[in-house]
């Protein structure tokens, strides 16, 4: 008997024995992590007084819009020379075996290349509708210029200790540049931060991953308990970071860059398989994005639900990249900035924008033919063909064109789900170990309560998992763009002087 | 200017051979002998954050450690021995480093051992002597 029957039966098993006391446990830890988490999550989506726009919202989208005209549109000036950066064109050849722009730029995707993108994208156009897709694509393009600003930064402030590892992120730009710059404050937001980030890799970056996996694997396989999924999905990551079992992250950091491309691939087939719904797809989309054709809201919900999603998916200004981004291999910091704004691109302009497009072309949200406006559900949101939400909504998409899917997306939702938990759980890990210092045991300490967590995610409902993975990721945020609105001189400086460079020649290129 | 003989070097001993055999050819023709290490390496692999922190790190060790296990015994072997000796451990593709290490130093040669795979094993996994015999700029001796 091979193990995969075997773990099945076992399941299987363990799902008859314990079904009405399952179902418990899973109610009473989503209802006690509901009223614990509450005030935090109200907070942060608090409304602008007066109005119904969460501050949270216009925090991101002003700083992106700032930093995009602050940089001259640099994310639309530099693309070409990021290209050539990331195909290393710019690399000194005696640098070879050190981090490659590259390396540094597919690590940092397969963190937030996750369920962002598949499940979130979803969560907008189920409550925003169509339109809330171009307010994504515009908040993607927007904070390419956000995540610019903050890789330059990582690089430059990076912390290089005598055994040669590295450690950067926000951090260090924010003790350190704060004190070249003579601010107060720095060591203050840097723990602000840390705090938040923990959060944050305890919720979107791992609560959210294991909830939204166990509803795919539900979907396809039948309802069984999420403490299930939960206990397997722990056991894994607990054998990775806490067991040192490489092995299996090293195979799934090279799995996951395939299946993003099988992803956005099958979604071009089904695109070009509707191809002539293309042309009302987009046209659904821009109405949606300016009349707000009957989501709840209107345009402002639209929009809401866009720029939130986008945020969620890309990262783009709360700090996670530039952790990950800080090790490569450079003598100008500016030049990883140029090669993680192609971060939001790809994750946000391309593969978001594909799952919002089959969604919408193979009709899932239902339409009034009257009207012409949105089938409303008693939640507000909108009704869908088959009542599927989230994660399910996506996957009922991609089956309606081709039925197999729902099986090739129960493998990708499970690998993006665990490549994303792994990189939060370093990102965490960082900012835990810069709170309490390194050694063995407040490693272990963060990494068995990151396990834990992953089992209650696997059991909360999808509401209260969803509001606190944003509320955390937006608190990083909040400190983090703080911190860059001090700090951005500093990166204008290394951008001007690079273009110069590069326009003189000085700057070499090898290839 | 005596000619420079580029030998493909990775510590095994079918290596050995093509050094004592470069060597003899060295001596004969008053060539000098330029040992290529290569350490394979793509800066289009992927790597999980850990590994990226460690890069830097592991770098450092793994060139010491080459320095140490493949390079230092060659010297040991052939120094003072008529031919004057030079020795590069580079980071890459196998073949395409040899190449490029060959062209910079101006080489007259090019001269590998060869693990002696041959049919499925080498169909899938390529060899370094094959491969190097179809692109090398320069003669290429191959030794058994």
């Amino acid at each position: 008997m091979s193990i995969t029957p075997r773990v099945l039966a076992t399941l299987a098993a363990m799902t008859a024995a314990s079904g009405a006391q399952a179902q418990s446990i899973d109610e009473t830890v989503n209802q006690i992590f509901a009223s614990s988490t509450g005030w935090f999550v109200n907070f942060i989506f608090a409304p602008i007084p007066g109005t119904s726009f969460p501050w949270i919202v216009a925090w991101l989208v002003i700083a992106a819009s700032l930093f995009t005209v602050y940089f001259g549109f640099v994310q639309f000036r530099v693309i070409r020379h990021s290209l050539h950066i990331v195909s290393g064109k710019y690399s000194d050849p005696n640098d070879a075996g050190e981090v490659s722009h590259f390396q540094a730029l597919a690590t940092a995707l397969s963190g937030t290349v996750g369920l962002g993108n598949i499940a979130g994208v979803a969560v907008a156009v189920g409550i925003g509708g169509a339109g809330a897709t171009f307010w994504m694509i515009l908040a993607g393009l927007l904070g390419m210029a956000s995540k610019f600003t903050e890789c330059t930064l990582g690089v430059k402030y990076r912390n290089e200790y005598a055994d040669g590892t590295v450690s950067g992120g926000p951090m260090y730009y924010m003790t350190k540049g704060f004190a070249e710059r003579g601010v107060p404050g720095g060591k203050f937001l840097a723990v602000l931060f840390a705090i938040f980030c923990v959060l944050g890799s305890l919720g979107g970056g791992n609560m959210f991953q294991a909830n939204q996996a166990h509803e795919q694997l539900a979907g396809v396989f039948g309802q069984y308990p999420g403490w299930i999924t939960g206990l397997i999905f722990a056991g894994i990551v607990f054998a990775v970071i806490v067991g040192g079992l490489k092995s299996i992250a090293q195979v799934t950091e090279k799995v996951v860059p395939f299946m993003g491309v099988l992803y956005v691939g099958t979604a071009l087939v089904i695109l070009l398989m509707n191809f002539q719904h293309i042309g009302p797809a987009f046209g659904q989309i821009i109405d949606g994005a300016f009349t707000g054709a009957g989501v709840a809201g209107g345009v402002v919900g639209a929009l809401i639900q866009g720029f939130k999603r986008a945020a969620f998916s890309n990262e783009a200004g709360v700090g996670s990249a530039a952790i990950a981004h800080s090790a490569v291999r450079t003598k100008e910091p500016i030049t990883e900035g140029f090669v993680s704004l192609l971060e939001p691109f790809i994750d946000t302009v391309v593969i978001c924008t594909m799952t919002a497009l089959v969604i919408i072309i193979t009709g899932q949200l239902m339409i009034d033919p009257a009207t012409g406006d949105y089938v409303l559900n008693e939640a507000g949101k909108i009704a869908t063909l088959d009542g599927s939400s989230g994660v399910g909504l996506t996957s009922a998409a991609f089956a309606s064109a081709l039925p197999w899917f729902p099986y090739v997306l129960v493998v990708a939702v499970l690998l993006f789900a665990f490549s994303t938990m792994i990189s939060w759980s370093y990102y965490g890990l960082k900012a835990w170990t810069y709170m309490f210092g390194e050694g063995r045991n407040q490693e272990l300490s963060f990494k068995i309560i990151f396990c834990v967590f992953i089992v209650i995610g696997a059991s909360a409902n999808l509401g209260p998992v969803i509001d606190f993975s944003d509320a955390a990721i937006f608190a990083m945020a909040v400190v983090n763009i703080t911190a860059l609105y001090f700090l951005m001189p500093i990166v204008k400086r290394e951008l001007t002087s690079y273009l110069s460079r590069l326009r003189s020649g000085e700057i070499k290129r090898y290839h | 200017m005596p000619d420079t003989i580029v030998v493909a070097c990775d510590g095994s001993e079918a290596a050995g051979r093509a050094l004592d055999f470069a060597h003899k050819r060295a001596k004969q023709q008053g060539a000098s002998l330029l040992v290529v290490h290569v350490l394979e390496w793509s800066p289009y692999s992927f790597l999980t954050p850990e590994e990226i922190a460690e890069r830097h790190a592991r770098r450092t060790e793994e060139l010491a450690r080459a320095e140490e296990h493949v390079i230092a015994p060659i010297i040991a072997a052939y120094a003072d021995k008529g031919v004057s000796i030079t020795t590069s451990v580079k980071y890459g593709h196998v073949v395409e480093t040899l190449v490029a290490e060959a062209e910079k130093a101006g080489a007259a040669e090019i001269i590998s051992g060869r693990t002696g795979n041959s049919g499925v094993m080498s169909r899938m996994f390529g060899s370094v002597a094959g491969t190097l015999a179809q692109v090398s700029p320069v003669p290429c001796t191959i030794v058994p």
